[in-house]
């Protein structure tokens, strides 16, 4: 019997299947879209083809459309399956998770390898990979483009911590002619200042680590790491934090 | 029964007034009476908040009809004592509602929070019988937001305003005393009754007993049996501040014998795992019942509010041995002085009461919850949590507003907190 998490977040599903040593089978990701009920059975039917049917095996949902799936046994919030997910991969006893997720972004601090602490921001979409999302289509690049470009930027910022403002003003920035490299690094600038911000008031004396959907983007890395002070960590598989996290809890189920 | 006629007659805005009473019925039955194993003496309560605006109200129209004068009060400092000592009658006024926030916003600037927001909204959108009922309102110089919203009811009724020190020296406490003093003349002059020592004792005694009253069934909230839940305490609570005080003092006391014998015979209002939560923070007013309602269906239960709308309501007793009118406005001042509002620098009392409710009330963890742009709670949230970290006690710190567009985000906040809880009592 294998354990099934499933992490339904607001831009991409994640999904991780462990086996019974807890080891990770399969991993993947497709974008949310507009429904997470049609989401939650598509990822329902890939697991049959791979023969991990929920039914005969354990599922834990999480994420903020974990409610969105109805063969799921448990439902667990993001930041438990976060933080449990990112001690699994990182397995330092005592860090700091940044996870910059697509509408919020969390600060998880783990103490003796469970969750001591978090925070997350308060309604409002800066600082988030949202606000990446929306000033790349202004630009009209992918996120991934943006970030690239921004390491070749500088001497730009946006003030705006607001989206909507952001927006205006990056419009303007374009309207002055500046460079678009330059405007990709105050973008990436301004998330970075913003989540450091927030993360000041948890970070203590252990490891950071980034999980979410940026967790390969290295200009974001490198932001993170200047601003704080201290090596930011990531991994390839940090992408999936929460859905681990989510398999771990479901694996208590068995 | 049908209030329409009373309400029209108080000049208020009908129409719109019945939107708002057609949402009271699903959000009551949502909280409340979907609720399991309820104390029967809740039926009182029940009663009250399903006609919110028509029970009361009519006893104030009939109370004014006898010449009786109604006096709004928005905040704990403004003491009940001298009112009721003139044979006035002290209401809470309507401020607990989204409802009410569009037309505050009309003429508030947008960073203001949703409590003065919404009072202000209710005052102008004609839509709360208690602020169309009162002959006098009464503000108090308490926090920034608050003042500038009195000059703009002032406006549109009769407003006086206590002048509440911003430290508690001596000198304050003094200063305060004679606050209280003028506030006493200026009740005489608007009910034309003579505060009398006799008259004073029998308000200062009134007013006890209510505390009293109130303090048992908080008392039963510190049981680990849980005999009742938080949402059904806030109710009582938010409704004390509009009934009539010795009939509050009896029905409370009525809910506390009950609330003891369930104790005994270990009736609960919680599911086994449920985890204690103290709320602490920016008050509730009615119907304002968000984060309890998040926190009871995510697996907590809230055992204490430390807030206006709780333990700062009723503990700490007037002394009832002053005699003469001097002794008594001492021993006001004295009582009063000693709730710990975010309003007085520096305020470590607080930090004091929060960490011995987590004793007494044996709490898994607290929740510090600030409506959006109270700039005081916003920033003590720093050094309650800190004091709490010291004393190895979880803290949630939260920053809301009276929408539910951020209901989803908070349940998910809650959640993880009572998971993080969770785990901790498996170790």
């Amino acid at each position: 019997m294998v354990s099934i998490g499933i992490d339904i977040g607001s831009t991409s599903s994640k999904t991780a299947v462990l086996d019974e040593d807890r080891h990770i089978i399969t991993r993947s990701v497709i974008p949310t879209g507009w429904s997470s009920t049609d989401t939650a059975a598509l990822i329902k039917s890939q697991l049959e083809k791979l023969g991990h049917a929920p039914g005969e095996n354990p599922v834990v949902a999480t994420g903020y459309g974990r409610v969105a799936v109805p063969y799921a046994d448990k439902t667990v919030t993001e930041i438990s399956c976060h933080a449990a997910g990112a001690y699994y991969l990182f397995h330092y006893p005592k860090m700091t998770v940044i996870d910059i997720g697509g509408q919020d972004t969390k600060i998880i601090n783990i103490e003796d390898g469970i969750l001591a602490d978090f925070a997350m921001n308060d309604k409002c979409s800066a600082g988030t990979g949202r606000f990446l999302e929306v000033m790349a289509n202004t630009l009209g690049l992918s996120p991934n483009e943006l970030c690239t470009l921004a390491a070749e930027g500088g001497g730009t910022s946006i003030s705006s911590m607001c989206t909507v403002f952001a927006e205006s003003e990056v419009i303007s920035l374009i309207g002055k002619g500046e460079n678009k490299e330059n405007i990709a690094f105050a973008v990436v600038d301004s998330i970075v200042r913003k989540v450091c911000t927030q993360a000041r008031r948890l970070i203590g004396s252990g490891k950071l680590c980034l999980t979410g959907g940026l967790c390969e983007v290295p200009t974001i890395l490198e932001a993170l790491s200047r601003e704080l002070k201290k090596e930011v960590e990531s991994c390839p598989d940090a992408r999936y934090a929460g859905a681990i996290g989510a398999a771990l809890a479901a694996a208590k189920l068995r | 029964m049908d209030y329409h006629k009373m309400w029209q007659d108080l000049g208020m805005d009908v129409e719109t007034h019945d939107t708002l009473c057609s949402v009271l019925p699903t959000a009551i039955g949502d909280v409340f009476t979907s609720q399991e194993n309820r104390p029967k003496a809740m039926a009182f309560w029940d009663m009250v908040i399903s006609e919110v605006h028509g029970i009361r109200p009519a006893e104030l129209v009939e109370a004014k009809k006898q010449g009786r004068k109604v006096v709004g009060t928005f905040c704990l400092y403004v003491p009940d004592e001298i009112v009721i000592a003139a044979n006035g009658i002290v209401t809470g006024l309507c401020g607990g509602s989204q409802f009410w926030v569009p037309s505050g916003e009309e003429v508030l600037p947008k960073n203001t929070c949703s409590l003065i927001k919404a009072s202000v909204g209710a005052r102008l959108s004609r839509t709360c019988p208690f602020f169309r009922l009162a002959d006098l309102y009464v503000g108090e110089t308490t926090c920034d937001g608050k003042k500038k919203a009195y000059e703009i009811l002032a406006e549109d009724v009769p407003m006086y305003i206590i002048d509440v020190p911003q430290m508690k020296r001596p000198q304050d406490i003094a200063h305060y005393k004679d606050e209280i003093r003028l506030f006493a003349r200026k009740i005489e002059e608007i009910t034309g009754n003579k505060i009398t020592p006799e008259k004073l004792h029998e308000a200062i005694v009134i007013c006890n007993n209510r505390r009293k009253a109130m303090a048992r069934v908080y008392e039963a909230r510190k049981s680990t049996v849980a005999p009742i839940s938080g949402r059904d305490a806030i109710l009582m609570t938010q409704i004390a501040f509009f009934d009539d005080p010795v009939r509050c003092a009896e029905q409370c006391n009525k809910l506390a014998d009950e609330l003891e014998d369930r104790i005994a015979k270990g009736i609960s209002s919680a599911k086994p795992n449920d985890k204690r939560i103290l709320l602490t923070g920016t008050p509730v007013a009615v119907p304002n019942w968000k984060m309890h309602q998040i926190v009871e269906t995510s697996g907590g239960i809230i055992v204490c509010e430390e807030m206006c709308t709780g333990s700062r309501y009723f503990e700490h007793l007037v002394d009832e041995n002053a005699k003469t009118e001097d002794e008594m406005l001492e021993a006001l001042a004295q009582r009063y002085m000693k709730n710990n509002c975010a309003c007085f620098t520096p305020n470590g009392g607080r930090i004091d009461d929060i960490l011995r409710y987590c004793e007494e009330y044996k709490v898994d963890g607290v929740i510090d919850c600030n409506l959006q742009f109270c700039n005081l709670y916003d920033t003590e949230k720093r050094s309650v949590s800190r004091a709490l970290k010291e004393a190895g006690i979880p803290c949630l710190s939260i920053e809301t507003d009276y929408t539910d567009n951020d209901a989803e985000q908070l349940r998910t906040r809650v959640g993880a907190f009572i998971e993080m809880l969770d785990s901790r009592s498996q170790r």
